[in-house]
C-alpha cells in the first residue's frame, strides 16, 4: 500500500519555547483509518494543524499525496479536509451558504448536487436553510464535517470528532466514517476514547509528549490484548505449581496461582484446570480474570513516558 | 490564482452585509441627514459660501469621505477578526489560498460595503444641497481609491486587534479626528497659519482635498499631491499585508 502522507522529522517549537512535537515521523497509508491516541496535551493537535498548514513546522516536512506542504501547499492542501476540534462556526449563517463556502475557498467550482449529497449522508438535508447558531451541538459538528467534506477530500483529518457527542450520533458519526473509508478517502482521527479507536480503525498511533510511542495494527494489538489471566486464590499456599498441572500455563502468585489463556482459542482450558486443581487436592477460595486492555498498554505506554526525564 | 476561494470570500462577506442592509442603509442615511440640518443649515446659514461654494454643498465630499473612511475600517476589520475571534480562521490557514486571494476577498467586499454606503450618502445629499460635480470619473475614482485604501488599513487593524476594544480603537482614537481634523468640514486655508503646516502632517487632508477637488474644482493641496497620497498609503497598506502573511503574524503560529 502506498503512503499517501508521509511526516518526517516533525518538529514543532512554540514561542515560548515549548516543544509540542519532538521530531515525528508517521506513514499514513492510502484508504487507512488511522486513530491517534494520546492524553490531553500530547501533541494530537499540533501535529493535525501542522500537516494541514495551520501552524508551521519549526522543522521536518510533511507531504500529501506527494505534495511538500509547503513548497506547493496548493496541490497538498486540494487533497485534505479537516474537522477540527473545537465546534469553529459563523454562527449567522445558514448550513447551505457555510458548506458552498467551504467548497469554493478550496477552489472547487460550485456543485449544490454534491452538496445535497454530504448533507444527506450527515443527516443535515433537511436543516440546510437554518441558521448555524439555531442547530444542536451535535449537528453542528456534523456541519464541520459537511464543511471538510464540501471539496471532496481523499484525506481526512478529523480531531476529536465525537468528544462531548451523545452514543447515538458517536455511532452514526462510526458510520460516516466507514462510508468515506469505503469511498477510498484516508482517515486521521484523534481520540482519547480507546473503544472509538477499537471500534473503526485499522491502525493505530499512541502519542505522548509530543512523540509517538507505537503504530500498530489493531489487530496485533487486540492480540495482544486477547491476552486473559485467571487469578485463583488457594486455601492453603503452594510453593511450587503442583507437577500434576505442569501442561498448563501456570504461575505462582502471592498466595494462588496465575493462569494465562487465549480468550480468542476455541478452549480456554479452565474447565478442565479446575478439575484437575481438585484432583490434585487444592482448595479454592476465589477466582479473578483480568484483561490486559488496549487502555492497559496505552497507559503503561504514556507512564512510561511521562516518568522518563 | 484561486479565483473560486475569491468570489466565495467575496460572496460570503457581502452576505453579512445584506442580512443587515437595512442597518447598513438607514443609518448612513440618517447621519448624513443629521449633519446638513446642524452644518448646512443652522450653523451654513451663517456661514455661507466657502471658496466660492455653498458651505452646505462645500461639507458633502467630507461627509462622505468621514462614512466611507469609518465604514471601510470598520468593515474590513471586523470581517477579518471575526474568523479569527470565532475560530473560523483555520478555514482559511488550512485551504490552498494565498494571502493575496484572502485579501483580495475580504477587503474587495469591505470595499464595496463602503463604496455603496459613500454612493447613498451622495444621494442623500442631493436632497439637501443644489450640487455639480466637476469631475465626475475623478470623484468616483477618489471614492474607489478611498474605499480601498481604508479597507487595507482595516484589515490589517483586524488581524491585529486582540479583542473588540482594539478593533474599536484605531477607528474611534485616530481615523475619527484625523478626518474631523483633515477639513471634512472646513477648509484648511482658513486656518491660522501655524494649523496650516501642522495640518499638513494629516493625511487624510490630502485625500479629503483630492476629493473635493473632483467635485468644486478648488483644492488646499495640488490634485498631484492628493494622487501621491493615497497611492503612498495604499502600497504601504499592501505591503505590511503581505509581510504578515509571509510571518504568520497574529495568525499562523
Amino acid at each position: 500500500m502506498t503512503n499517501i502522507v508521509e511526516v518526517r522529522g516533525l518538529t514543532k517549537r512554540y514561542d515560548g519555547g515549548f516543544e509540542a512535537l519532538k521530531s515525528v515521523d508517521l506513514d499514513i497509508k492510502k484508504g487507512e483509518i488511522i486513530a491517534l491516541l494520546g492524553p490531553n496535551g500530547a501533541g494530537k493537535t499540533t501535529l493535525i494543524s501542522t500537516i494541514c498548514g495551520i501552524t508551521r513546522a519549526t522543522d521536518g516536512t510533511v507531504s500529501i499525496g506527494g505534495h511538500d506542504n509547503v513548497t506547493d501547499f496548493r496541490a497538498a492542501r486540494n487533497l485534505v479536509g479537516l474537522v477540527p476540534q473545537e465546534i469553529n462556526l459563523e454562527p449567522f449563517e445558514k448550513v447551505m451558504n457555510t458548506v458552498r463556502f467551504s467548497r469554493g475557498l478550496f477552489g472547487k467550482a460550485p456543485d449544490d448536487a454534491h452538496l445535497e449529497k454530504v448533507l444527506k449522508s450527515l443527516s443535515l438535508w433537511d436543516k440546510k436553510d437554518a441558521k448555524v447558531m439555531m442547530l444542536s451541538g451535535g449537528m453542528k459538528r456534523r456541519v464541520l464535517i459537511a464543511k471538510a467534506l464540501s471539496h471532496e477530500p481523499r484525506v481526512l483529518f478529523l480531531d476529536e470528532p465525537t468528544a462531548g457527542v451523545d452514543v447515538e450520533l458517536r455511532k452514526d458519526m462510526w458510520d460516516v466514517v466507514a462510508k468515506l473509508k469505503a469511498d477510498g478517502v484516508t482517515i486521521i482521527l484523534t481520540t482519547h476514547y480507546i473503544e472509538e479507536a477499537e471500534a473503526i480503525a485499522d491502525r493505530i498511533g499512541v502519542i505522548a509528549k509530543g512523540e509517538i510511542l507505537l503504530v500498530e495494527n489493531k489487530d496485533d494489538l487486540m492480540t495482544r490484548m486477547g491476552q486473559k489471566t485467571l487469578k485463583i486464590d488457594l486455601a492453603e499456599p503452594v510453593n511450587d505449581v503442583p507437577a500434576s498441572l505442569s501442561e498448563y500455563d501456570l504461575t505462582v502468585e502471592g498466595e494462588g496461582l496465575l493462569y494465562s489463556y487465549d480468550t480468542k482459542t476455541e478452549r480456554t482450558g479452565i474447565t478442565s484446570l479446575l478439575a484437575d486443581l481438585q484432583k490434585a487436592g487444592l482448595k479454592m477460595t476465589d477466582l479473578q480474570t483480568r484483561q490486559s486492555s488496549l487502555e492497559e498498554i496505552f497507559v503503561s505506554l504514556v507512564a512510561e513516558k511521562e516518568g522518563a526525564p | 490564482m484561486n479565483l473560486q476561494a475569491i468570489r466565495s470570500i467575496y460572496i460570503f462577506e457581502m452576505a453579512r452585509f445584506f442580512r443587515t442592509l437595512m442597518q447598513s442603509f438607514i443609518s448612513p442615511v440618517i447621519s448624513t441627514s443629521l449633519y446638513f440640518v446642524v452644518f448646512g443649515t443652522a450653523i451654513g446659514s451663517r456661514i455661507q459660501e466657502v471658496e466660492g461654494v455653498d458651505y452646505g454643498a462645500f461639507i458633502v465630499p467630507g461627509l462622505i469621505m468621514l462614512s466611507v473612511m469609518t465604514q471601510a475600517t470598520s468593515n474590513a476589520s471586523f470581517g477579518i477578526y471575526f474568523p479569527k475571534f470565532i475560530g473560523t480562521i483555520y478555514e482559511l490557514l488550512s485551504a490552498p489560498v494565498n494571502f493575496l486571494e484572502i485579501t483580495i476577498g475580504y477587503v474587495g467586499a469591505a470595499a464595496t460595503k463602503a463604496l455603496f454606503i459613500g454612493l447613498v450618502i451622495l444621494a442623500t445629499s442631493f436632497l439637501f444641497v443644489d450640487l455639480h460635480i466637476a469631475h465626475p470619473i475623478a470623484m468616483l475614482a477618489f471614492l474607489v481609491l478611498t474605499c480601498l485604501s481604508f479597507s487595507l488599513l482595516g484589515f490589517i487593524i483586524g488581524i491585529w486587534a486582540g479583542n473588540f476594544e482594539q478593533l474599536q480603537l484605531i477607528p474611534l482614537l485616530i481615523i475619527t479626528p484625523l478626518v474631523f481634523l483633515g477639513g471634512s468640514f472646513y477648509s484648511v486655508s482658513m486656518l491660522p497659519p501655524i494649523w496650516q503646516s501642522i495640518t499638513m502632517f494629516n493625511p487624510v487632508v490630502y485625500l479629503i482635498s483630492g476629493f473635493r477637488w473632483a467635485f468644486f474644482d478648488t483644492a488646499d493641496v495640488p490634485i498631484g499631491l492628493s494622487l501621491f497620497a493615497i497611492g503612498l498609503f495604499t502600497a504601504i497598506c499592501v505591503g505590511v499585508i503581505a509581510w504578515i502573511f509571509r510571518t504568520g503574524w497574529r495568525i499562523r503560529q
